[in-house]
């Protein structure tokens, strides 16, 4: 009955190996060290049944070196992972059993996409029969059935790309790793696979890391995000709140908060506060306790040049881009802060213009040791 | 990268409408090559079918007919196919267990470069006299309880063996060093997280990748041992059990003064060497032969 549905995902996901019966996966205080460099410190997480956790970083941050951590391809300095109840750090690689996606693929030149993709089936020891069948299911699933003869170096970045997660799923494994996959691929391509990446994971609803530096691939494809800096956790949240309520000014300026001044708060009253100075004076969401100076972030996007006559901030024009829909505007204020607003209308650069944003779009934060 | 090169070319070609000058380069490199290469090649081949008497292939009757002559080729084979599979045999697992850049493989390729620059006369010297029986070799030996008089290795076939290992052994392990170190650690690690063990990664992933670069090895290790000469004179014992095909044609040179036959032997090592060579590359042809890196991107 149910079957008719999507059969291909009943099949490929139905509970087979002793590891499709996993709850979570958890992290407890993974720590990584190179040298006296800590490239990862105390990262304690868990990922469970189905979800997809992105880590989100700058390069550096230590979110490919926890990816190596859980796959083991990196011995711990410290800490454990445990899948469910069993200890799985101190597991070599192979023994894991879990399927990863590296940046570049890795795709293994001297075999076909189907022996690629059938590659962990051969090392599980499965009937012949039964790797045809599932490398079959799988090349089907990543539309690739027509190249299964092919060498990786006679296909498209796009379809190595589909290779290398077809190998990585049809072992069942009960977590898929993805190591910035899609980072190698042009931009249209990149959309196309994204939206891809999130068919496979709807249809399988494997457990997934997936590590990137790009916000937007973590936005849409994340139920949590795991947003990384100097190797130590910023923020764990959904996409929506990560975007809306970044934890830290270095988080908020990663999801693209570009308008960050600091400014001296006049009141605080519960999770308002009011700041003013260099000619500015805003209302906005408190985010920590603050002092007498705070940091205010507003996403160029929120901050909205509407002519309006009082409050907000006056700036005068400096550069104007047309992008599409609307104008992104530069400005700088009196006090020499500059800004990036948005406009519905064309301006002029030399125009002296008022902007507003709305009080739950304006974030303020505590000054930061060595922050902007 | 190869765009531009490929853009500069064609604008300089431009001037001359169709013609590449740039193709001039090469020009001092093809006379280098016909002059120190091919023009004796062919001279040693029409001297080979002149000889002093008989008619135009006497010099290859007589080789084939004449046992002393002819055994050579087996002698020089007996040394130089041992040599090559011990060469490529140990210098391949140690490559391999050193392909990550650490500080023991730059200690350990920096020694042995030694031998290749200290050249086959004085290795010949120095294991002469360490394998000798009042070298270090044997005196150890006897000092350990092992043996009670010393073991014959020097001026026979093993001395001869022993110094083609020392000298070709660091040359093939650089070789097949490099070219592991060409092949990708993600596409191994994929392996692993894909449940291939060590074994596995190495009969799955690392020597398919290297097939073909050990057959180039093996190739290049066996035409070095093939025409051993200097150790097989030192070292081993040039009248009978270590008389190479070098040390025949040297004697048809320099001792007879028939440069006829010594240029006869000199093809005929050309054509044994040649047999070889295009047996194991007819092997390499049955692996992939493309780039060792994950993908294009």
């Amino acid at each position: 009955m149910q079957d008719s549905k999507s059969p291909l995902s009943d099949r490929l996901s139905a509970p087979a190996g002793a590891g499709s019966s996993f709850g979570e996966l958890r992290l407890d205080g993974v720590s990584r060290s190179f040298g006296s460099a800590v490239a990862l410190a105390g990262l304690t997480m868990t990922v469970r049944r189905g979800e997809f956790v992105t880590l989100l970083g700058h390069s550096g941050c230590g979110k490919t070196t926890a990816l190596n951590c859980v796959a083991g391809l990196l011995p711990l300095t410290s800490g454990t992972v445990w899948l469910d109840d069993r200890r799985i750090d101190v597991l070599r690689p192979e023994e894991r059993g879990f399927g990863m996606v590296f940046q570049n693929y890795a795709l293994f030149p001297h075999m076909t996409v189907r022996r690629n993709t059938g590659f962990g089936l051969a090392m599980r020891r499965l009937p012949r029969d039964e790797i045809r069948r599932r490398v079959g299911e799988v090349l089907d699933l990543v539309k690739l059935s027509a190249h299964a003869d092919k060498l990786p170096g006679q296909l498209s970045g796009g379809q190595q790309q589909r290779v290398a997660i077809a190998r990585a799923i049809v072992v069942q494994p009960p977590l898929v790793l993805m190591d910035e996959p899609l980072s190698n691929l042009d931009a249209s391509l990149r959309l196309e696979m994204r939206t891809e990446l999130k068919r496979i994971h709807r249809e399988l609803g494997r457990s997934t890391i997936y590590v990137t530096h790009d916000q937007d691939e973590a936005l849409s494809l994340s139920d949590r995000i795991v947003m990384l800096q100097d190797g130590r956790v910023q923020q764990i949240a959904t996409p929506e709140d990560i975007y809306a309520r970044p934890a830290t000014i270095d988080v908020a300026r990663f999801m693209g908060y570009r308008n960050l001044f600091e400014l001296d708060v006049a009141s605080v009253d519960g999770d308002w506060a009011n700041v003013a100075g260099k000619g500015i004076a805003l209302r906005g969401l408190r985010r920590g306790e603050i002092g007498r100076r705070a940091v205010v972030a507003i996403r160029p996007n929120d901050l909205v040049l509407d002519g309006g006559s009082e409050g907000g901030i006056v700036g005068r024009v400096e550069i104007v881009e047309y992008c599409g829909r609307e104008y992104i505007v530069d400005l700088i204020t009196d006090a020499g802060t500059m800004l990036q607003a948005r406009s519905a209308q064309r301006v002029a650069p030399g125009d002296v213009l008022r902007c507003h944003a709305s009080a739950d779009r304006v974030l303020i934060y505590p000054v930061a040791s060595g922050a902007a | 990268m190869a765009g531009s090169v490929a853009k500069s070319t064609v604008w300089i070609a431009g001037q001359n409408a169709g013609v590449d000058r740039t193709v001039l380069l090469v020009v001092p490199g093809v006379l280098f090559v016909i002059l120190l290469f091919i023009y004796p090649f062919l001279y040693g081949l029409g001297l080979s079918f002149t000889p002093k008497e008989g008619g135009f292939a006497a010099n290859y009757a007589k080789f084939f007919s004449t046992p002393y002559l002819s055994q050579t080729i087996w002698t020089t084979l007996s040394l130089a196919i041992p040599a090559t599979v011990i060469n490529v045999g140990f210098a391949l697992p140690l490559a391999f267990h050193l392909r990550h850049a650490s500080r023991p493989q730059r200690i350990i390729s920096g020694l042995l470069v030694v031998p290749i620059t200290l050249g086959t006369v004085l290795v010949a010297e120095g294991l002469l006299t360490y394998l000798g029986p009042q070298g270090w070799f044997n005196r150890a030996l006897i000092e350990f309880g092992l043996i009670n008089t010393p073991v014959k290795l020097t001026h026979n076939y093993w001395g001869v063996l022993m110094s083609l290992v020392v000298t070709g052994f660091p040359f093939d392990f650089l070789l097949i060093l490099s070219y592991i170190t060409g092949i990708d650690p993600a596409l191994a690690q994929a392996a692993a997280t894909l449940g291939a063990g060590p074994i596995q990664r190495f009969r799955q992933i690392y020597l398919p990748l290297l097939a073909p670069g050990l057959a180039v090895v093996f190739c290049l290790a066996f035409v070095l041992s093939f025409s051993v000469f200097p150790s097989a004179i030192l070292l081993g014992n040039p009248a009978s059990s270590t008389r190479v095909i070098t040390i025949a044609a040297y004697q048809a040179a320099y001792e007879d003064y028939d440069y006829s036959l010594a240029s006869a032997i000199a093809m005929i090592m050309c054509a044994v060497q040649l047999v070889i060579v295009a047996v194991v590359l007819s092997i390499r042809g049955l692996f992939y032969r493309g780039p060792a890196g994950g993908a294009k991107g």
